[in-house]
């Protein structure tokens, strides 16, 4: 790992902090509450701050995780640096269509 | 007291084996006498390496019963409770024959950390003034007596894994010039540190700083090298 993918990771991590924080108080806020999907629906479609907040959490995952698995393909496989950069660009680029598919789903109408 | 120990050296290059040999057991005895016993009296043609026996030098370091250490100043009594010793060479270097290994990737690193002085000064000048209490002059005393035994080399993960990376030595070595005032090679130095085998490659496992002989604290060295190389990185300083 070199400089600018550690500022990267320590970035996406302390974007990711307080994200969490707020999604286990929202899980701990819909199950306490028994809101059904279609409550929490409700709240959130056609809602740009759960898109925003959502999205923004969906990008940081996806650049964190990226580099975290960068750093174990490198270290634990035999793979030239070319080939781990391709596949951990593509592991990024699948966990950000997975996550903003799912951001879409609960905010869009 | 066990009076005779059950000793395992490791015997022949990388694909060698241990083979074992009955020592006497004896008081305040040290794993280099021991390792010196099985030579002078076993069997001569047994290779390791050691010079001053008094944990200056930094050239007998082994894998004494899974760790490494100095073993010179490693008594038997605190490694060897059951009465038996496996001695083997350093791990992470390639093994030249039985103990002895072949060092010079260790202090290739060293090279490529920028582990050099750079003199910003001739020896016309006069001497320079550093006050001791100064918060770089107490980082650079921090790291200042490694003695390059190649212990914290051998027992980092991240060297085992990464055949890139510069090792625990290399940038403690970097970050006591970094707080050298007198020393001008500091941006090539952060340059060459913040690559792919650089110390933002660190885990901070801190098996260095728990096995360093010298009780170096490396980990903190390494720690404090990513913050200012990260620092350099956003003002532009250095690039990758």
């Amino acid at each position: 790992m070199n400089v600018r993918l550690y500022l990267w990771q320590r970035a996406t991590a302390a974007v990711m902090a307080p994200l969490v924080l707020v999604h286990i108080a929202v899980i701990f806020y819909a199950t306490r509450h028994g809101m059904s999907a279609a409550d929490i629906l409700s709240r959130t479609r056609g809602s740009f701050a759960w898109a925003a907040f959502y999205g923004l959490f969906v990008l940081a995952v996806s650049i964190h995780a990226a580099i975290g698995v960068r750093n174990i393909l490198t270290e634990w496989t035999p793979l030239p640096e070319r080939r781990v950069d391709a596949c951990v660009v593509f592991f990024g680029l699948v966990l950000a269509a997975l996550g903003f598919r799912a951001v879409a789903a609960v905010v869009l109408w | 007291m066990t009076t005779e120990l059950s000793v395992s050296l490791w015997r022949g290059a990388q694909n060698g084996r241990y083979e074992t040999y009955r020592v006497p057991q004896r008081q305040s005895q040290t794993v280099l006498d021991v390792v010196t016993f099985v030579q002078r009296h076993i069997d001569p043609t047994l290779s390791y390496r050691f010079a001053c026996r008094v944990g200056v030098c930094g050239s007998c370091a082994m894998t004494v019963n899974g760790k490494p250490r100095w073993t010179c100043r490693t008594h038997v009594a605190k490694v060897a409770g059951n009465g038996k010793l496996e001695i083997g060479p350093l791990e992470n270097l390639p093994v030249i024959k039985d103990l002895a290994t072949d060092m010079q990737a260790f202090f290739e690193k060293w090279r490529q950390a920028k582990g050099a002085f750079v003199p910003t000064q001739t020896r016309s000048d006069p001497v320079a003034q550093i006050k001791p209490d100064t918060p770089s002059r107490k980082a650079a005393d921090a790291a200042i007596e490694c003695i390059n035994c190649g212990v914290c080399y051998a027992a980092c993960d991240t060297v085992r894994w990464n055949a890139e990376y510069l090792g625990p030595a290399a940038l403690t070595r970097a970050w006591t010039l970094l707080n050298d005032e007198r020393d001008g090679g500091n941006i090539a130095r952060l340059q060459a540190i913040a690559g792919a085998g650089g110390c933002h490659a660190c885990h901070s496992h801190q098996s260095c700083q728990e096995l360093c002989p010298q009780a170096l604290n490396p980990t903190a060295a390494i720690a404090a090298l990513k913050r200012r190389t990260a620092a350099a990185y956003l003002k532009g300083e250095i690039k990758v």
